[in-house]
């Protein structure tokens, strides 16, 4: 790989911060997301709440779905592929997505090994629930880390979970004296030498956003609030019952994100979010955040 | 001197780090009534139909290009692009506070990103500079008054009107500070003119 490779990926990265990315399954959805100011649109062929739903395997979107999507929205288009499926990755660099998300939200197709990341000219984002699960990813070749939440959910409480949880991690890193780093990184099973960065710095070597289970202004809100960069709204906007409102309400609360009068003002008059489940209605074997490794 | 750096999405915070590194003190801008404190405005990196649509719905729009006649302008990438007088998509509502017509996404999508050497105009105490080009814009025209600080392949890639300075490439992202300082000085410049015409 040639130096600077991965700096540029992170740039695009850094780009989308303080913005919100949207799944869409159609390009009018895509175009919708777009007039509402996303800074992004997910590509994929069904909402993750609908998986959910359906059952069986999920892939990758089918490329034409993807084409049409590019062809009718100016900003950056992600696409998902399957947990350590590199040819799916192979296939969405070949149609030149602007990012990657190898995604707990499909079927995963290696439960062993993730895709090497650093190979491909194209940005992975990855999802994580704690700092360790971060940095391996990171360590692969992620240009950027979500949280894993709970896709489809329309519940905040695993994103919640999986933010403190990585934000704890790296402030414990940082009040760590030298000699204690190779254990922590042997606990978490994480790089030894994103341990010591993470610890000299206090944050991750990569943008970090949240995603799973955002569904309303005030959750977005929330998860920058407590250390996101920027969310990727799921099900949220296109599960509920009035799309584009919700769709520029969320993105205006993560501009606005620590005003509570404007964000009072933003949550008004929307129609209803989407239903949501509780995590107990969840049975453990089904939750997405289980998966990756 | 105070900066402002536009907040409303994109990289803000590596341009306020860059900020820090030249000891010059910045803000965040989201709101009209912080405008009235700052010296000079950045406009950061992001996506340009993001800005728009936030600039349009807080009602920005008139407060920034009054702003922009009284004092320094500074945009990268989708900085740029809201600082044109035209751009090649009607999704974008631009300030036209830099006399340039440009063209979104010019290089290609993601894949087609790079950095790589820029030639400076201004062959004083440095000659060439790096430019990471992300997503980036092309400048298609500019006006008679509009003068180029910079090339890559032929092409401009930095210019300025006045005191208002606009790339299509991130200096933010690899810490470069030729421009910063280019910028810095057209602040300075413009209050130390203020302060005089105050006095007679």
């Amino acid at each position: 790989m040639s130096k600077g490779i991965f700096e540029i990926k992170v740039g695009l990265a850094e780009m989308l911060k303080g913005g919100v990315i949207m799944d869409v399954t159609t390009p009018e959805q895509a175009k919708i997301a777009e007039d509402a100011g996303a800074v992004a649109v997910m590509a994929l062929e069904r909402i993750p709440s609908d998986i959910r739903k359906d059952g069986g395997i999920a892939r990758m979107s089918d490329p034409e779905m993807i084409i049409g999507i590019q062809k009718i929205v100016s900003i950056p288009v992600m696409a998902k592929c399957r947990i350590g499926h590199f040819v799916e990755a192979q296939i969405l660099e070949a149609l030149e997505v602007d990012f990657i998300d190898e995604s707990e939200v499909l079927t995963p197709a290696d439960e062993v090994n993730h895709v090497w990341k650093h190979d491909f000219k194209v940005p992975f984002v990855c999802g994580c629930r704690n700092l360790g699960e971060a940095l391996r990813r990171i360590g692969e070749g992620a240009a950027m880390i979500r949280t894993k939440g709970e896709a489809g959910s329309g519940n905040i409480v695993e994103a919640v979970r999986h933010m403190r949880q990585v934000q704890h991690d790296m402030k414990s890193l940082t009040i760590m004296d030298k000699e204690e780093l190779m254990a922590a990184a042997k606990k978490m099973g994480a790089p030894f030498a994103l341990v010591e960065q993470v610890a000299k710095t206090g944050k991750l070597p990569v943008p970090n956003f949240a995603a799973g289970g955002i569904a309303t202004p005030a959750d977005a809100s929330l998860m920058l609030q407590l250390g996101a960069e920027a969310v990727f709204v799921g099900s949220g906007i296109f599960a509920s019952d009035d799309p584009l409102p919700r769709a520029k309400a969320i993105v205006e609360a993560t501009t606005y994100y620590d005003d509570p009068e404007k964000l009072a003002t933003i949550s008004t008059g929307l129609k209803s979010a989407m239903k949501g489940l509780d995590m107990a209605e969840i049975p453990e074997g089904q939750r997405m955040a289980e998966r990756g490794w | 001197m105070k900066v402002g750096i536009l907040g409303i999405q994109g990289d803000f915070d590596k341009h306020r780090k860059l900020l820090d590194d030249l000891q010059t003190e910045s803000i965040v801008v989201r709101y009209e009534s912080e405008l009235s404190s700052i010296d000079g405005l950045i406009i950061p990196g992001g996506e340009s139909t993001t800005l728009t649509h936030i600039i349009r719905r807080t009602k920005l729009m008139e407060p920034l290009k009054l702003f922009a006649e009284q004092k320094p302008v500074f945009g990268t990438c989708a900085g740029l692009i809201m600082m044109a007088k035209s751009v090649d998509d009607y999704r974008i509502e631009p300030l036209g506070i830099l006399d340039i017509s440009v063209s979104r996404n010019a290089y290609g999508r993601q894949v087609f990103s790079f950095s790589e050497t820029i030639e400076l105009s201004d062959i004083g105490k440095q000659s060439f500079a790096t430019g990471t080009f992300i997503r980036a814009p092309r400048i298609k025209s500019l006006g008679t008054t509009v003068e180029i600080l910079a090339h890559y392949h032929g092409e401009p890639v930095a210019v300025q009107e006045g005191a208002h300075i606009g790339l299509s490439f991130h200096p933010e992202l690899d810490n470069e500070l030729y421009f910063h300082k280019m910028f810095l000085a057209e602040c300075e410049s413009k209050i130390n003119f203020t302060d005089k015409s105050n006095v007679a």
